[in-house]
Protein backbone atom coordinates (compact mmCIF):
# COMPACT_ATOMS: atom_id res chain seq x y z
CA UNK A 1 0.00 0.00 0.00
CA UNK A 2 1.60 3.05 -0.75
CA UNK A 3 1.63 5.37 2.33
CA UNK A 4 -0.37 8.85 0.92
CA UNK A 5 2.00 12.00 0.09
CA UNK A 6 3.00 14.43 3.26
CA UNK A 7 0.59 17.21 3.94
CA UNK A 8 -2.58 15.16 1.80
CA UNK A 9 -4.00 14.81 4.81
CA UNK A 10 -5.79 16.56 7.54
CA UNK A 11 -3.45 16.80 10.57
CA UNK A 12 -0.52 15.36 9.16
CA UNK A 13 1.56 15.63 12.68
CA UNK A 14 5.23 15.34 12.58
CA UNK A 15 6.57 13.85 15.77
CA UNK A 16 9.80 16.49 15.97
CA UNK A 17 7.84 19.67 15.47
CA UNK A 18 5.57 21.73 17.53
CA UNK A 19 4.08 24.21 15.20
CA UNK A 20 3.60 27.72 17.11
CA UNK A 21 1.24 30.41 16.44
CA UNK A 22 3.61 31.98 13.62
CA UNK A 23 4.28 28.61 11.59
CA UNK A 24 0.73 27.64 11.57
CA UNK A 25 -0.09 30.92 9.87
CA UNK A 26 2.83 30.64 7.74
CA UNK A 27 0.88 26.93 6.57
CA UNK A 28 -2.01 29.09 6.22
CA UNK A 29 -3.14 28.25 9.64
CA UNK A 30 -6.45 31.00 10.51
CA UNK A 31 -7.42 31.44 6.80
CA UNK A 32 -10.07 29.25 7.17
CA UNK A 33 -11.64 30.80 10.39
CA UNK A 34 -11.31 34.05 7.99
CA UNK A 35 -13.05 32.56 5.62
CA UNK A 36 -15.64 31.34 8.07
CA UNK A 37 -16.27 35.00 9.48
CA UNK A 38 -16.59 36.46 6.45
CA UNK A 39 -19.69 34.49 5.17
CA UNK A 40 -22.57 33.68 6.86
CA UNK A 41 -22.88 30.90 9.08
CA UNK A 42 -25.10 28.57 7.23
CA UNK A 43 -22.61 28.44 4.43
CA UNK A 44 -19.76 27.02 6.81
CA UNK A 45 -22.63 24.69 8.44
CA UNK A 46 -23.34 23.25 5.08
CA UNK A 47 -19.59 22.67 3.97
CA UNK A 48 -19.11 20.38 7.26
CA UNK A 49 -22.29 18.29 7.00
CA UNK A 50 -21.45 17.67 3.47
CA UNK A 51 -17.94 16.41 4.64
CA UNK A 52 -19.64 13.72 6.35
CA UNK A 53 -17.73 14.44 9.81
CA UNK A 54 -18.51 11.98 12.46
CA UNK A 55 -17.25 12.74 16.03
CA UNK A 56 -14.28 11.24 16.53
CA UNK A 57 -14.93 10.80 20.52
CA UNK A 58 -16.36 6.97 20.22
CA UNK A 59 -20.02 7.89 19.22
CA UNK A 60 -19.40 9.02 15.47
CA UNK A 61 -22.10 11.63 15.71
CA UNK A 62 -22.60 13.70 12.67
CA UNK A 63 -20.85 17.04 13.56
CA UNK A 64 -22.38 19.48 11.05
CA UNK A 65 -25.93 18.42 12.26
CA UNK A 66 -24.80 18.55 16.00
CA UNK A 67 -23.59 22.06 15.09
CA UNK A 68 -27.01 22.75 13.80
CA UNK A 69 -28.71 21.51 16.57
CA UNK A 70 -27.09 24.62 18.81
CA UNK A 71 -27.51 27.06 15.69
CA UNK A 72 -31.14 26.73 15.69
CA UNK A 73 -31.69 26.89 19.54
CA UNK A 74 -33.37 29.82 20.65
CA UNK A 75 -31.64 30.36 23.54
CA UNK A 76 -29.12 32.77 22.91
CA UNK A 77 -26.83 32.33 25.95
CA UNK A 78 -24.87 29.01 24.24
CA UNK A 79 -21.41 27.11 25.64
CA UNK A 80 -19.10 25.21 23.42
CA UNK A 81 -16.62 22.33 25.06
CA UNK A 82 -13.87 20.42 23.73
CA UNK A 83 -13.58 17.07 25.25
CA UNK A 84 -9.65 16.52 25.67
CA UNK A 85 -10.33 13.93 28.26
CA UNK A 86 -8.68 11.27 26.80
CA UNK A 87 -9.07 8.49 29.41
CA UNK A 88 -9.41 5.59 26.59
CA UNK A 89 -6.85 3.16 27.71
CA UNK A 90 -4.43 2.84 25.02
CA UNK A 91 -5.14 6.19 23.09
CA UNK A 92 -2.75 9.19 22.90
CA UNK A 93 -4.27 10.64 19.53
CA UNK A 94 -5.03 13.72 21.44
CA UNK A 95 -2.14 14.38 23.14
CA UNK A 96 -0.39 14.30 20.45
CA UNK A 97 -2.69 16.94 18.52
CA UNK A 98 -2.42 19.35 21.58
CA UNK A 99 0.87 19.39 22.36
CA UNK A 100 2.06 19.26 18.15
CA UNK A 101 -0.46 21.30 16.49
CA UNK A 102 -1.98 23.05 19.40
CA UNK A 103 -3.56 25.97 17.25
CA UNK A 104 -5.41 23.46 14.71
CA UNK A 105 -7.35 22.38 17.26
CA UNK A 106 -8.11 26.27 18.75
CA UNK A 107 -8.50 27.59 14.94
CA UNK A 108 -11.20 24.40 14.84
CA UNK A 109 -12.91 25.56 17.82
CA UNK A 110 -13.34 28.92 17.38
CA UNK A 111 -14.92 28.46 13.97
CA UNK A 112 -17.02 25.53 15.63
CA UNK A 113 -17.99 28.88 17.90
CA UNK A 114 -18.99 30.92 15.88
CA UNK A 115 -21.07 28.77 13.77
CA UNK A 116 -22.47 27.38 16.65
CA UNK A 117 -23.18 30.93 18.15
CA UNK A 118 -21.38 30.34 21.06
CA UNK A 119 -19.27 33.25 22.86
CA UNK A 120 -17.90 31.38 25.99
CA UNK A 121 -15.78 27.82 25.90
CA UNK A 122 -13.68 25.54 27.90
CA UNK A 123 -11.41 23.00 26.65
CA UNK A 124 -11.46 20.46 29.58
CA UNK A 125 -7.75 18.72 29.58
CA UNK A 126 -7.20 15.58 31.71
CA UNK A 127 -5.31 16.27 34.54
CA UNK A 128 -2.35 13.59 33.31
CA UNK A 129 -1.64 15.82 30.46
CA UNK A 130 0.28 19.00 31.78
CA UNK A 131 2.51 19.28 28.82
CA UNK A 132 -0.69 19.02 27.24
CA UNK A 133 -2.36 22.16 29.85
CA UNK A 134 0.67 24.41 29.49
CA UNK A 135 1.31 24.37 25.83
CA UNK A 136 -2.90 24.94 25.57
CA UNK A 137 -2.73 27.70 28.13
CA UNK A 138 0.33 29.51 25.91
CA UNK A 139 -1.07 29.07 22.87
CA UNK A 140 -4.88 30.42 24.20
CA UNK A 141 -2.78 33.42 25.66
CA UNK A 142 -0.80 33.72 21.99
CA UNK A 143 -4.34 33.99 20.22
CA UNK A 144 -5.74 36.37 21.91
CA UNK A 145 -3.01 38.57 21.40
CA UNK A 146 -2.65 38.03 17.75
CA UNK A 147 -6.70 38.80 18.19
CA UNK A 148 -7.84 35.16 16.87
CA UNK A 149 -9.33 34.50 20.82
CA UNK A 150 -11.19 37.17 22.67
CA UNK A 151 -12.96 40.12 21.54
CA UNK A 152 -14.12 40.96 18.02
CA UNK A 153 -11.52 37.77 16.65
CA UNK A 154 -10.22 39.05 13.31
CA UNK A 155 -11.74 42.69 13.21
CA UNK A 156 -15.14 40.78 13.68
CA UNK A 157 -18.38 40.98 15.71
CA UNK A 158 -17.50 37.43 16.91
CA UNK A 159 -16.65 37.01 21.01
CA UNK A 160 -14.91 33.89 22.52
CA UNK A 161 -13.71 34.09 25.54
CA UNK A 162 -11.89 30.50 26.02
CA UNK A 163 -10.93 28.81 29.33
CA UNK A 164 -8.79 25.50 29.56
CA UNK A 165 -10.52 23.30 32.83
CA UNK A 166 -8.76 20.60 33.42
CA UNK A 167 -9.67 17.41 34.93
CA UNK A 168 -8.92 15.65 38.25
CA UNK A 169 -8.26 11.76 37.20
CA UNK A 170 -11.84 10.35 36.35
CA UNK A 171 -12.10 8.73 33.27
CA UNK A 172 -16.33 8.97 33.52
CA UNK A 173 -15.71 12.32 32.87
CA UNK A 174 -14.85 11.88 29.55
CA UNK A 175 -18.32 11.25 29.09
CA UNK A 176 -20.37 14.41 27.92
CA UNK A 177 -22.84 14.86 30.73
CA UNK A 178 -20.53 13.64 33.46
CA UNK A 179 -17.98 16.52 32.15
CA UNK A 180 -20.90 18.67 32.69
CA UNK A 181 -20.93 17.90 35.84
CA UNK A 182 -17.55 18.24 36.54
CA UNK A 183 -16.87 21.70 35.23
CA UNK A 184 -20.15 22.98 37.51
CA UNK A 185 -18.25 21.42 40.44
CA UNK A 186 -20.07 18.22 41.26
CA UNK A 187 -19.24 14.84 41.37
CA UNK A 188 -18.50 13.67 37.57
CA UNK A 189 -21.58 11.54 37.49
CA UNK A 190 -23.47 11.33 34.12
CA UNK A 191 -27.28 12.35 33.68
CA UNK A 192 -30.45 10.92 32.37
CA UNK A 193 -30.39 12.15 28.16
CA UNK A 194 -32.29 13.49 26.48
CA UNK A 195 -32.17 16.35 27.61
CA UNK A 196 -28.99 15.95 25.65
CA UNK A 197 -25.98 18.99 25.89
CA UNK A 198 -27.06 20.78 22.46
CA UNK A 199 -30.49 21.25 24.48
CA UNK A 200 -29.38 21.67 27.89
CA UNK A 201 -25.73 21.35 28.55
CA UNK A 202 -23.63 23.54 31.12
CA UNK A 203 -25.43 25.36 33.60
CA UNK A 204 -28.58 24.41 31.59
CA UNK A 205 -27.66 26.40 28.39
CA UNK A 206 -27.62 24.95 25.32
CA UNK A 207 -23.83 23.10 24.46
CA UNK A 208 -21.69 21.81 21.72
CA UNK A 209 -19.36 19.33 22.81
CA UNK A 210 -16.52 17.86 21.01
CA UNK A 211 -13.60 16.11 20.89
CA UNK A 212 -9.96 17.33 20.01
CA UNK A 213 -9.79 15.36 16.66
CA UNK A 214 -13.27 16.07 15.65
CA UNK A 215 -12.57 20.14 16.26
CA UNK A 216 -8.85 20.16 14.57
CA UNK A 217 -10.63 18.41 11.44
CA UNK A 218 -12.76 21.66 10.69
CA UNK A 219 -10.26 24.04 9.65
CA UNK A 220 -9.10 21.78 6.69
CA UNK A 221 -12.86 21.14 5.72
CA UNK A 222 -13.68 24.82 5.51
CA UNK A 223 -10.38 25.88 3.77
CA UNK A 224 -10.88 23.11 1.66
CA UNK A 225 -14.45 22.22 1.17
CA UNK A 226 -16.30 19.01 1.79
CA UNK A 227 -15.54 17.94 -1.82
CA UNK A 228 -11.80 18.09 -1.62
CA UNK A 229 -12.13 16.28 2.25
CA UNK A 230 -14.20 13.58 0.71
CA UNK A 231 -11.53 12.65 -1.61
CA UNK A 232 -9.98 10.88 1.12
CA UNK A 233 -11.02 7.81 3.08
CA UNK A 234 -14.61 6.19 1.94
CA UNK A 235 -17.57 7.65 0.92
CA UNK A 236 -19.30 6.01 3.77
CA UNK A 237 -16.26 7.50 6.01
CA UNK A 238 -14.71 10.59 4.68
CA UNK A 239 -11.78 11.66 6.26
CA UNK A 240 -9.17 10.24 8.29
CA UNK A 241 -8.45 8.71 11.38
CA UNK A 242 -5.94 9.14 13.90
CA UNK A 243 -4.97 5.60 15.23
CA UNK A 244 -2.96 4.78 18.76
CA UNK A 245 -1.08 1.70 17.94
CA UNK A 246 0.52 0.20 20.82
CA UNK A 247 1.26 -3.53 21.66
CA UNK A 248 3.11 -6.44 20.52
CA UNK A 249 3.73 -4.52 17.01
CA UNK A 250 7.41 -3.78 15.62
CA UNK A 251 5.92 0.12 15.41
CA UNK A 252 4.34 1.37 17.42
CA UNK A 253 2.98 4.93 17.77
CA UNK A 254 0.44 7.50 16.13
CA UNK A 255 -0.70 7.06 12.51
CA UNK A 256 -2.57 8.85 10.17
CA UNK A 257 -4.93 6.58 8.19
CA UNK A 258 -7.65 7.51 5.56
CA UNK A 259 -10.88 5.24 6.23
CA UNK A 260 -10.83 3.05 4.70
CA UNK A 261 -7.69 0.89 5.40
CA UNK A 262 -7.83 -2.45 6.73
CA UNK A 263 -7.50 -3.72 9.97
CA UNK A 264 -4.38 -5.75 8.61
CA UNK A 265 -2.88 -3.62 6.49
CA UNK A 266 -2.62 -1.20 9.74
CA UNK A 267 -1.00 -3.55 11.94
CA UNK A 268 1.09 -5.44 9.17
CA UNK A 269 2.17 -2.20 7.14
CA UNK A 270 2.09 0.55 9.12
CA UNK A 271 3.15 -1.31 12.86
CA UNK A 272 5.59 -3.54 10.59
CA UNK A 273 3.86 -6.66 11.83
CA UNK A 274 4.43 -8.80 15.06
CA UNK A 275 7.92 -9.11 17.00
CA UNK A 276 10.32 -11.70 15.18
CA UNK A 277 8.82 -15.26 16.05
CA UNK A 278 5.72 -14.09 17.14
CA UNK A 279 2.09 -14.65 15.48
CA UNK A 280 -1.20 -12.30 16.69
CA UNK A 281 -3.17 -13.63 18.76
CA UNK A 282 -5.56 -10.82 18.92
CA UNK A 283 -6.66 -7.37 18.40
CA UNK A 284 -8.03 -5.33 20.69
CA UNK A 285 -9.72 -2.10 18.88
CA UNK A 286 -11.43 0.62 20.72
CA UNK A 287 -9.06 0.58 23.45
CA UNK A 288 -10.62 -0.93 26.83
CA UNK A 289 -13.59 0.12 25.95
CA UNK A 290 -13.47 -2.56 22.67
CA UNK A 291 -13.57 -5.57 20.91
CA UNK A 292 -10.65 -8.67 21.20
CA UNK A 293 -10.86 -9.52 17.94
CA UNK A 294 -9.36 -12.81 15.96
CA UNK A 295 -6.68 -12.07 13.32
CA UNK A 296 -9.22 -13.43 10.55
CA UNK A 297 -11.39 -10.78 11.36
CA UNK A 298 -8.59 -7.95 10.31
CA UNK A 299 -9.50 -7.96 7.11
CA UNK A 300 -12.72 -5.87 7.83
CA UNK A 301 -12.56 -1.75 6.77
CA UNK A 302 -11.64 1.09 8.73
CA UNK A 303 -14.70 2.36 8.26
CA UNK A 304 -18.30 3.24 10.31
CA UNK A 305 -20.65 0.87 8.72
CA UNK A 306 -18.31 -2.35 8.05
CA UNK A 307 -16.93 -2.05 11.64
CA UNK A 308 -20.17 -2.11 12.87
CA UNK A 309 -21.60 -4.96 10.83
CA UNK A 310 -18.59 -6.97 11.94
CA UNK A 311 -19.40 -5.64 15.65
CA UNK A 312 -15.91 -3.64 15.93
CA UNK A 313 -15.85 -0.97 18.03
CA UNK A 314 -13.78 2.08 16.00
CA UNK A 315 -14.27 4.04 19.67
CA UNK A 316 -11.23 6.42 20.36
CA UNK A 317 -8.81 4.72 17.24
CA UNK A 318 -6.95 2.80 20.21
CA UNK A 319 -5.20 -0.06 18.48
CA UNK A 320 -3.58 -3.18 20.96
CA UNK A 321 -2.08 -5.54 19.38
CA UNK A 322 -1.60 -9.23 21.54
CA UNK A 323 0.84 -11.94 20.57
CA UNK A 324 0.57 -15.87 21.10
CA UNK A 325 2.47 -15.55 24.21
CA UNK A 326 -0.40 -13.43 25.94
CA UNK A 327 -3.23 -14.23 27.91
CA UNK A 328 -6.73 -13.17 26.80
CA UNK A 329 -7.94 -13.64 30.46
CA UNK A 330 -5.32 -11.40 32.37
CA UNK A 331 -5.63 -8.70 29.51
CA UNK A 332 -9.50 -8.95 29.55
CA UNK A 333 -9.38 -8.75 33.35
CA UNK A 334 -6.74 -5.39 33.40
CA UNK A 335 -9.88 -3.81 31.36
CA UNK A 336 -12.58 -5.44 34.12
CA UNK A 337 -10.12 -3.72 37.11
CA UNK A 338 -10.10 -0.50 35.41
CA UNK A 339 -13.69 0.12 35.01
CA UNK A 340 -14.55 -1.26 38.39
CA UNK A 341 -11.83 1.60 39.40
CA UNK A 342 -13.72 4.21 37.06
CA UNK A 343 -17.34 3.41 38.10
CA UNK A 344 -19.31 5.67 39.94
CA UNK A 345 -21.41 2.66 41.68
CA UNK A 346 -24.34 4.66 40.85
CA UNK A 347 -26.17 1.66 38.86
CA UNK A 348 -25.78 -2.24 40.24
CA UNK A 349 -25.44 -3.94 36.70
CA UNK A 350 -22.30 -1.87 36.30
CA UNK A 351 -20.80 -1.80 39.83
CA UNK A 352 -21.68 -5.40 41.08
CA UNK A 353 -21.55 -6.98 37.56
CA UNK A 354 -17.61 -5.85 37.12
CA UNK A 355 -17.12 -7.11 40.82
CA UNK A 356 -18.35 -10.43 40.06
CA UNK A 357 -16.67 -10.98 36.66
CA UNK A 358 -13.28 -9.76 38.37
CA UNK A 359 -14.17 -12.14 41.00
CA UNK A 360 -14.95 -15.44 38.06
CA UNK A 361 -11.75 -14.41 36.54
CA UNK A 362 -9.64 -14.64 39.47
CA UNK A 363 -11.02 -18.13 40.20
CA UNK A 364 -10.57 -19.29 36.62
CA UNK A 365 -6.88 -17.88 36.91
CA UNK A 366 -6.49 -19.90 39.84
CA UNK A 367 -7.99 -23.00 38.51
CA UNK A 368 -10.94 -23.04 40.70
CA UNK A 369 -13.56 -22.65 38.64
CA UNK A 370 -15.90 -24.76 36.36
CA UNK A 371 -17.32 -24.48 33.54
CA UNK A 372 -20.20 -23.16 35.19
CA UNK A 373 -18.57 -20.45 36.02
CA UNK A 374 -18.43 -19.26 32.60
CA UNK A 375 -22.00 -19.37 31.65
CA UNK A 376 -22.57 -17.23 34.84
CA UNK A 377 -19.87 -14.96 33.51
CA UNK A 378 -21.43 -14.50 30.40
CA UNK A 379 -24.75 -13.96 31.91
CA UNK A 380 -22.89 -11.17 33.87
CA UNK A 381 -21.84 -9.73 30.99
CA UNK A 382 -24.87 -9.47 29.13
CA UNK A 383 -26.30 -7.86 32.41
CA UNK A 384 -23.58 -5.55 32.22
CA UNK A 385 -24.13 -4.66 28.51
CA UNK A 386 -27.65 -4.53 28.72
CA UNK A 387 -28.53 -2.75 31.90
CA UNK A 388 -25.99 -0.30 32.59
CA UNK A 389 -27.06 3.01 33.09
CA UNK A 390 -24.38 4.98 31.22
CA UNK A 391 -21.84 4.18 28.50
CA UNK A 392 -18.84 3.41 30.74
CA UNK A 393 -21.18 -0.16 31.80
CA UNK A 394 -22.57 -0.52 28.84
CA UNK A 395 -18.87 -0.79 26.91
CA UNK A 396 -17.09 -2.44 29.47
CA UNK A 397 -18.64 -5.54 28.72
CA UNK A 398 -17.22 -5.47 24.83
CA UNK A 399 -14.13 -6.80 25.97
CA UNK A 400 -15.59 -9.23 27.72
CA UNK A 401 -18.11 -10.36 25.65
CA UNK A 402 -16.07 -10.40 22.45
CA UNK A 403 -13.36 -12.55 24.40
CA UNK A 404 -16.04 -15.00 25.21
CA UNK A 405 -17.26 -15.08 21.51
CA UNK A 406 -13.98 -15.36 20.05
CA UNK A 407 -11.40 -17.31 22.66
CA UNK A 408 -13.90 -19.08 24.74
CA UNK A 409 -11.77 -22.11 24.59
CA UNK A 410 -9.26 -19.77 26.32
CA UNK A 411 -11.42 -19.51 28.81
CA UNK A 412 -12.34 -22.93 29.25
CA UNK A 413 -9.07 -24.19 29.37
CA UNK A 414 -9.04 -23.06 32.69
CA UNK A 415 -12.10 -24.72 33.96
CA UNK A 416 -11.71 -27.16 36.66
CA UNK A 417 -13.04 -30.10 34.17
CA UNK A 418 -10.47 -29.59 31.40
CA UNK A 419 -7.51 -29.43 33.84
CA UNK A 420 -8.41 -32.58 35.14
CA UNK A 421 -9.09 -34.05 31.40
CA UNK A 422 -5.80 -32.64 30.64
CA UNK A 423 -3.70 -34.06 33.57
CA UNK A 424 -5.48 -37.43 32.99
CA UNK A 425 -4.41 -37.49 29.38
CA UNK A 426 -1.01 -36.37 30.37
CA UNK A 427 -0.34 -39.10 32.75
CA UNK A 428 -2.05 -41.73 31.16
CA UNK B 1 5.24 24.39 57.45
CA UNK B 2 4.04 27.57 55.54
CA UNK B 3 0.08 27.62 55.24
CA UNK B 4 -1.96 27.83 51.99
CA UNK B 5 -3.71 30.88 51.72
CA UNK B 6 -7.19 29.77 50.10
CA UNK B 7 -8.64 32.80 50.14
CA UNK B 8 -5.76 34.34 47.91
CA UNK B 9 -6.04 30.87 45.70
CA UNK B 10 -9.68 32.22 45.17
CA UNK B 11 -8.74 36.24 44.36
CA UNK B 12 -7.29 34.24 41.80
CA UNK B 13 -10.20 33.24 40.19
CA UNK B 14 -12.61 35.67 38.32
CA UNK B 15 -15.17 33.58 36.71
CA UNK B 16 -18.63 34.81 36.86
CA UNK B 17 -19.31 31.32 38.18
CA UNK B 18 -17.49 29.95 41.00
CA UNK B 19 -16.00 26.50 40.21
CA UNK B 20 -15.07 24.54 42.70
CA UNK B 21 -12.52 21.72 40.48
CA UNK B 22 -9.97 24.34 39.57
CA UNK B 23 -10.00 25.67 43.16
CA UNK B 24 -9.49 22.22 44.73
CA UNK B 25 -6.69 21.43 42.53
CA UNK B 26 -5.05 25.23 43.30
CA UNK B 27 -5.28 24.87 46.72
CA UNK B 28 -4.35 21.20 46.45
CA UNK B 29 -1.01 22.58 44.29
CA UNK B 30 0.06 24.88 46.66
CA UNK B 31 -0.25 22.62 50.27
CA UNK B 32 3.82 21.24 50.07
CA UNK B 33 2.24 17.87 51.11
CA UNK B 34 -0.10 18.13 47.68
CA UNK B 35 -3.28 16.89 49.39
CA UNK B 36 -6.57 18.53 50.78
CA UNK B 37 -6.04 18.91 54.72
CA UNK B 38 -9.19 19.15 56.51
CA UNK B 39 -8.19 23.13 57.22
CA UNK B 40 -8.23 23.85 53.66
CA UNK B 41 -11.61 21.73 53.25
CA UNK B 42 -13.08 23.98 56.47
CA UNK B 43 -11.74 26.95 54.71
CA UNK B 44 -12.84 26.03 51.36
CA UNK B 45 -16.34 25.50 52.37
CA UNK B 46 -16.34 29.02 54.26
CA UNK B 47 -14.95 30.80 51.30
CA UNK B 48 -17.01 29.64 48.83
CA UNK B 49 -20.12 29.16 51.04
CA UNK B 50 -21.10 25.62 50.51
CA UNK B 51 -21.13 22.94 52.71
CA UNK B 52 -18.37 20.58 54.04
CA UNK B 53 -20.02 17.47 52.82
CA UNK B 54 -20.49 19.23 49.55
CA UNK B 55 -16.34 20.04 49.32
CA UNK B 56 -15.34 16.29 50.57
CA UNK B 57 -18.12 14.57 47.94
CA UNK B 58 -16.24 16.52 44.94
CA UNK B 59 -13.01 15.96 46.36
CA UNK B 60 -13.48 12.24 47.07
CA UNK B 61 -14.82 11.21 43.53
CA UNK B 62 -11.26 12.14 41.93
CA UNK B 63 -8.36 10.66 41.69
CA UNK B 64 -6.30 13.16 41.39
CA UNK B 65 -7.20 14.58 44.08
CA UNK B 66 -6.25 13.53 48.03
CA UNK B 67 -7.27 13.76 51.14
CA UNK B 68 -4.16 12.34 52.48
CA UNK B 69 -0.59 13.95 52.89
CA UNK B 70 1.89 13.34 50.27
CA UNK B 71 5.69 13.11 49.56
CA UNK B 72 7.21 15.48 47.51
CA UNK B 73 7.36 13.54 44.90
CA UNK B 74 4.51 11.44 43.36
CA UNK B 75 6.05 8.34 41.17
CA UNK B 76 3.05 7.12 39.43
CA UNK B 77 2.89 3.87 37.86
CA UNK B 78 0.63 3.04 34.54
CA UNK B 79 -1.47 -0.05 35.63
CA UNK B 80 -3.56 -0.62 32.02
CA UNK B 81 -3.00 -2.93 29.35
CA UNK B 82 -0.50 -1.74 27.23
CA UNK B 83 1.92 -1.09 29.87
CA UNK B 84 1.23 -4.37 32.08
CA UNK B 85 1.86 -6.67 28.77
CA UNK B 86 5.47 -4.23 28.82
CA UNK B 87 5.80 -5.39 32.30
CA UNK B 88 4.95 -2.78 34.93
CA UNK B 89 4.68 -5.49 37.44
CA UNK B 90 8.39 -5.55 37.30
CA UNK B 91 9.19 -1.65 37.34
CA UNK B 92 6.45 -2.19 40.53
CA UNK B 93 8.22 -4.76 41.92
CA UNK B 94 11.33 -2.75 41.56
CA UNK B 95 10.30 0.40 42.65
CA UNK B 96 8.56 -0.99 45.96
CA UNK B 97 11.95 -2.69 46.78
CA UNK B 98 13.96 0.99 46.50
CA UNK B 99 11.25 2.68 48.17
CA UNK B 100 10.54 0.21 50.47
CA UNK B 101 6.55 1.05 50.70
CA UNK B 102 3.32 -0.40 48.23
CA UNK B 103 1.23 0.93 46.10
CA UNK B 104 -0.77 4.00 48.38
CA UNK B 105 1.97 4.99 50.71
CA UNK B 106 4.43 7.15 51.27
CA UNK B 107 7.92 6.71 52.24
CA UNK B 108 9.20 7.73 55.77
CA UNK B 109 11.13 10.72 54.79
CA UNK B 110 8.26 12.49 53.23
CA UNK B 111 9.97 12.07 49.89
CA UNK B 112 8.39 9.87 47.58
CA UNK B 113 5.11 9.32 47.09
CA UNK B 114 3.90 5.49 44.98
CA UNK B 115 0.01 5.63 43.06
CA UNK B 116 -1.04 3.42 40.18
CA UNK B 117 -2.41 5.25 37.37
CA UNK B 118 -4.70 4.94 34.67
CA UNK B 119 -2.82 5.23 31.06
CA UNK B 120 -0.69 8.15 30.39
CA UNK B 121 -0.96 8.42 26.92
CA UNK B 122 2.57 6.88 26.67
CA UNK B 123 1.50 3.68 25.71
CA UNK B 124 3.85 3.76 22.49
CA UNK B 125 6.95 3.53 25.03
CA UNK B 126 5.16 1.37 27.45
CA UNK B 127 5.90 0.75 30.21
CA UNK B 128 5.48 4.43 31.14
CA UNK B 129 5.39 6.09 34.49
CA UNK B 130 5.01 9.89 35.24
CA UNK B 131 7.00 11.62 38.31
CA UNK B 132 5.52 15.05 39.46
CA UNK B 133 4.85 16.13 35.47
CA UNK B 134 7.72 13.98 33.88
CA UNK B 135 6.84 11.24 31.77
CA UNK B 136 9.39 8.42 31.50
CA UNK B 137 8.82 5.32 28.92
CA UNK B 138 10.70 2.48 27.73
CA UNK B 139 11.67 1.37 31.35
CA UNK B 140 13.45 -1.20 32.65
CA UNK B 141 13.44 -2.08 36.19
CA UNK B 142 17.24 -0.66 36.45
CA UNK B 143 16.43 2.47 35.19
CA UNK B 144 12.97 3.02 37.30
CA UNK B 145 15.86 2.63 40.44
CA UNK B 146 18.03 4.61 39.19
CA UNK B 147 15.45 7.81 38.19
CA UNK B 148 14.55 7.36 41.85
CA UNK B 149 17.74 7.65 43.32
CA UNK B 150 18.88 10.54 41.50
CA UNK B 151 15.64 12.49 42.51
CA UNK B 152 16.88 11.21 46.29
CA UNK B 153 20.75 12.56 45.78
CA UNK B 154 19.40 15.65 44.50
CA UNK B 155 17.28 16.27 47.35
CA UNK B 156 19.71 15.53 49.33
CA UNK B 157 21.71 18.34 48.12
CA UNK B 158 19.57 20.71 47.81
CA UNK B 159 19.38 20.41 51.70
CA UNK B 160 22.40 20.88 52.48
CA UNK B 161 23.28 23.80 50.19
C1 LIG C 1 -17.30 6.52 29.72
C2 LIG C 1 -17.13 7.44 28.57
C3 LIG C 1 -15.93 8.12 28.41
C4 LIG C 1 -15.74 9.00 27.33
N1 LIG C 1 -14.55 9.62 27.22
C5 LIG C 1 -14.36 10.49 26.19
C6 LIG C 1 -13.13 11.19 26.05
O1 LIG C 1 -12.20 11.01 26.82
N2 LIG C 1 -13.01 12.05 25.01
C7 LIG C 1 -14.03 12.26 24.12
O2 LIG C 1 -13.88 13.07 23.21
N3 LIG C 1 -15.20 11.62 24.23
C8 LIG C 1 -15.39 10.74 25.24
N4 LIG C 1 -16.60 10.12 25.35
C9 LIG C 1 -17.67 10.44 24.37
C10 LIG C 1 -18.42 11.71 24.79
O3 LIG C 1 -19.50 11.35 25.64
C11 LIG C 1 -19.01 12.44 23.58
O4 LIG C 1 -19.71 11.54 22.79
C12 LIG C 1 -17.99 13.13 22.71
O5 LIG C 1 -17.14 13.94 23.46
C13 LIG C 1 -18.67 13.97 21.65
O6 LIG C 1 -17.73 14.54 20.78
P1 LIG C 1 -17.62 14.10 19.25
O7 LIG C 1 -19.00 14.16 18.68
O8 LIG C 1 -16.70 15.06 18.64
O9 LIG C 1 -17.09 12.70 19.25
C14 LIG C 1 -16.80 9.20 26.40
C15 LIG C 1 -17.99 8.51 26.56
C16 LIG C 1 -18.17 7.62 27.62
C17 LIG C 1 -19.46 6.90 27.74
S1 LIG D 1 -22.92 2.43 34.22
FE1 LIG D 1 -21.33 2.52 35.82
S2 LIG D 1 -20.37 4.50 35.55
FE2 LIG D 1 -22.31 4.57 34.42
S3 LIG D 1 -23.79 5.41 35.86
FE3 LIG D 1 -23.85 3.19 36.14
S4 LIG D 1 -22.37 2.77 37.80
FE4 LIG D 1 -21.95 4.83 37.06
S1 LIG E 1 -1.39 2.06 28.94
FE1 LIG E 1 0.30 2.82 30.04
S2 LIG E 1 0.58 4.74 29.10
FE2 LIG E 1 -1.16 3.98 28.06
Amino acid sequence: MSKSPKNDLIFNIDFDEYLDLEQYRERGGYSALAKALAHDPKISIREIVDSGLRGRGGAAFPTGKKIEMLRNNSETVRYIICNADEGEPGTFKDRFIMTHIPFQLLEGLTIAAYLAGASKGYIYVRHEYPEAQRILRSGIQAAIEAGLLGKNILGSEFNLSLELFSGAGSYLCGEETALLSSIEGKKGRPRLKPPYPTQAGLWGKPTLINNVETLANIPKIIDKGASWYRQIGTVDSPGTKLISLSGDVKNRGLLEVPFGVTFAQIVNEYGGGPPIGKTIKAVNIGGASGVHVPPEMLNTALEYKACAQAGITIGSGAIFVLDNTRSILTNVQNRVRFFLHESCGKCTPCREGLRQANNIIDKLLRGEAGVKDVDTLERYTRAIVNASFCGLGQAAGNSLSSSLTYYREEYLAYCRENRELNSKEETA
Amino acid sequence: MKNVDVQDIINRFDNDKALLLPFLLAVQDAHPQKYLSEKAVNEIAQTMKISRSRVYSTASFYSEISLKPRGIHLVRVCANSPCENAGKALLLTAIEQELGITVGQTTLDGLFTLESVSCLGACYMSPAMKIDDEIYGYLTPGEVVSIIQKLRKEYRNEQIA
